[in-house]
């Protein structure tokens, strides 16, 4: 698991993480869940979520270890600590899946989000969105005479902040990819 | 060992190899090779059921009675889908399980092709585990495999889906080797938890074992470990309906089963306790009655091998993840070795409050006229049975209550009855799996009529395998749970909840070729009782019995421990609107 920059430590087969905390406010978590790259497993990943009534904010999956058939899945989910608690347990016990990790409890971690932007307008307008985008260190992918296509990188709030912003400067489209993370350090 | 062979031949090396004697199936034209290859061996047999969800619960009978795993052999799509009942109820109540499903050949998986269905799609939610093996060269690897996935941590079915052309095919079979997959489940419980528990043991005024299938499915030394904890501390003991046979129940520390129709003096031991140890049980529905006001002094030890059982229902203070039998192990050494203590002035005091509660004789009921209660027919059942190598499986309803009240567990795996999923038709077909696993026992399904008649199909079934189980229907033209729940929910109106046209039991039997009996008079029934007994083969017993009985004790919906409900005096507004709507 090194080559992962995976932090040892609490899995979801750890009883350690299982001590109830009694709060009863919602919170979201970003879970990194290590799966064997066969047919099916996001499938049975979804599937729990839709059949246990869990959350999902975002979800993104890849292949990140040819070698060992491993894809990491980044779920960013909500719900009281005790729904939290669960979810990380009943992801544990699919038999396919080999680790889950909680980045938002397993020390600091860094999250990044792809978003794509298109925003069509004339004059004024144009020059503006031109602008933000250059503050916000979004690259312009795309461009036509009264439209820009914009691609920016960061947290998810930095993405949410732009879109705000674009949204009364002619904003049409919005693609995100979801949320990857990784914890901090070695 | 690595030889040539068809895929059809791995699946029969594969059971041979694994140590299967018995498969449970239906074919079908997915699955023609594997029955040509059965045909052409002496070492497994195939028990042809009459529907596929009967080879399911038959194969769960099978692994609940002898501890091993129990499989089936169904065909593709209609074959499939008839076996998710049974799969989705060996999830629930985890049974280890493997059942193989043909499917079209892989070059028409997705077009629709006669007899496909997407069956690793529809039964993911309800196995453990599924695979669809597309390479026959992958064939033995998985079947293997899916042995240990169903047999290990948490049992559990699983499902293997096996394409007609990967069947055909020929490659290279490997001989099981241990596991090298990934799924390797922890079966030792943590030190420091298990000392903690023993230190609130130490403590403990008012303890509690509550135990479920989880004992028995840690294997024969867990249920010994048990007792041995039991008898050395002298802590009261109480069992999910799952769990009856793990401390026998004519143990002096058995307090019978808890529960929604429990004991009075067990369910008031929850509420009433100091330390709750749970072990192998999981906080059903069923057993904790309104959360809120779940055991609210206690503090709460839980064992289970799953991870996602603790605290997914109520909290607890102690986990401990680990199997039942490891864990008692450890538990036992560390108690011993910190010189065996209790608080047994405490404890003492704590039985005397409990052998108070147990003067409420709650299962009392008085046999009078010439109508037989159902009661009364499970008492007459147990006494003339008792002394027998018994094993006992239900349908579900009142009739299984019942039985879970008054007949005795003396042994694990002699008890089986579908808890989680609550399955009528499951205890007819898991009789015949229960009987091919033990050919010289007597085995009994306590059922309901309209239960019995959810799978009567498999009478064929036991005639064609010369199955002698016996079918002890009690039979009050009603289904009788829904009309108690109709009496004290729905105002009485009665939708839907008797049995109209109901057959002849007796002329069934007869039509199949076994045997009817028809019993009405409380004074006949220990005389048809025996005659059942006696009789070399299968038989269906007809037990009419009092029609509006109701099930007590009876924790209502929405209530708590302390609140139930004992006789029919106790039911007047006993349900509030916000208990009605649950189930």
């Amino acid at each position: 698991m090194s080559d992962l920059n995976l932090k040892k430590g609490s899995s979801a087969k750890s009883a350690y993480n299982l001590r109830p905390n009694f709060s009863d406010i919602v919170e979201r978590h970003t879970l990194a869940v290590m799966v064997e790259n066969e047919p099916g497993v996001l499938a049975r990943v979804i599937g729990l979520f839709a059949g246990r009534g869990y959350n999902i904010e975002s979800l993104t999956v890849a292949e990140v270890d040819h070698e060992g058939k491993l894809s990491r899945i980044t779920i960013v989910t909500t719900g009281t600590p005790q729904v939290i608690e669960q979810i990380k347990a009943q992801l544990g016990r699919i038999v396919t899946v080999h680790d889950v990790h909680d980045l938002t409890v397993e020390g600091p971690s860094v999250e990044r989000e792809l978003a794509m932007f298109k925003v069509a307008g004339d004059g004024e307008k144009r020059v503006e969105a031109l602008r933000l985008a250059d503050i916000f260190r979004a690259n312009v992918v795309d461009s036509t005479l009264n439209s820009f296509v914009f691609e920016i990188t960061g947290a998810p709030e930095k993405i949410d902040a732009f879109a705000d912003l674009m949204r009364p400067l002619g904003l049409v489209e919005v693609a995100r990819t979801g949320v990857a993370a990784l914890s901090r350090g070695g | 060992m690595t030889r040539q062979m068809t895929g059809a031949e791995m699946v029969v090396q594969a059971l041979i190899d694994q140590g299967v004697d018995t498969v449970f199936g239906y074919p079908g034209g997915a699955v023609l090779p594997i029955y040509d290859a059965i045909f052409q061996q002496n070492n497994i047999k195939h028990v042809l059921v009459r529907h596929e969800q009967g080879a399911v619960h038959a194969a769960e009978g099978y692994a609940r009675s002898t501890g091993k795993p129990g499989v089936c052999l169904v065909t593709s799509g209609p074959g499939a889908t008839n076996a998710v009942t049974g799969l989705t109820d060996a999830l629930l109540d985890s049974i280890p399980i493997i059942v193989l499903t043909g499917q079209v050949p892989t070059f028409m998986i997705g077009s629709d092709a006669f007899q496909e269905a997407d069956t690793v799609g529809i039964t993911r939610p309800c196995t453990k585990h599924n695979w669809l093996v597309k390479e026959t060269a992958a064939l033995s690897s998985v079947l293997h495999e899916a042995f240990h996935v169903a047999t290990s941590g948490r049992p559990g079915p699983v499902l293997i889906d096996i394409p007609k052309d990967v069947q055909f095919a020929s490659g290279t079979y490997n001989a099981p080797q241990p596991s090298t997959s990934h799924y390797q489940p922890t079966v030792k419980g943590d030190i420091s938890s298990i000392t903690e528990l023993v230190e609130a043991m130490e403590k403990a005024e008012r303890p509690l074992f509550y135990t479920g299938g989880g004992v028995i499915n840690s294997g024969p030394a867990a249920s010994q470990l048990l007792r041995e904890l039991v008898a050395a501390t002298n802590f009261p003991i109480t069992s999910t309906l799952m769990g009856l046979g793990a401390y026998p129940a004519s143990g002096e520390n058995w307090l019978g089963m808890l529960g929604m129709h429990g004991l009075y003096e067990a369910n008031m031991a929850m509420h009433g306790c100091d330390l709750m140890i749970n072990i192998g049980a999981r906080f059903d529905d069923r057993i904790t009655g309104v959360i809120s006001e779940f055991s609210p002094n206690s503090t709460k030890a839980h064992i289970d091998i799953d991870p996602s059982s603790i605290n997914k229902v109520i909290r607890v203070d102690i986990p401990i993840v680990g199997d039942v039998g490891h864990v008692l192990e450890d538990l036992m050494k560390v108690w011993k070795s910190r010189g065996r203590k209790t608080n047994s002035a405490a404890v003492g005091n704590w039985w005397s409050q409990i052998k108070a509660w147990q003067t409420i004789e709650c299962l009392k009921f008085t046999q009078q006229g010439k109508v037989i209660k159902p009661q009364y027919a499970l008492s007459r059942l147990e006494a003339l049975t008792k002394k027998h190598d018994r094993f006992i499986t239900t349908e579900v309803g009142q009739h299984q209550m019942w039985a879970a009240q008054y007949l005795g567990f003396e042994d694990p795996n002699r008890w089986m009855t579908s808890g989680g999923l609550g399955t009528m038709g499951y205890g007819f077909p898991a009789s015949i799996g229960v009987q091919m696993g033990h050919p010289e026992s007597l085995v009994i399904n306590v059922a309901g009529e309209a239960s019995w008649l959810m799978n009567m199909q498999e009478l064929g079934t036991a005639m064609q395998y010369n199955l002698p189980v016996k079918q002890f229907i009690l039979n009050n033209e009603r289904l009788g749970m829904v009309r108690q729940w109709q009496e004290l929910l729905h105002g009485e109106r009665y939708s839907s909840s008797w049995s109209e046209s109901l057959p002849d039991f007796v002329k069934l039997a007869e039509a199949f070729g076994a045997k009817g009996i028809l019993c009405s008079d409380p004074d006949d029934l220990d005389e048809a009782i025996m005659e059942m007994l006696n009789h070399d083969g299968p038989v269906l017993f007809d037990c009419l019995v009092e029609k509006h009985e109701n099930c007590f004790p009876m924790i209502p919906s929405g209530k708590a421990h302390n609140e139930m409900l004992l006789g029919d005096a106790d039911t007047q507004g006993a349900i509030d609107a916000k208990g009605s709507v649950l189930v």
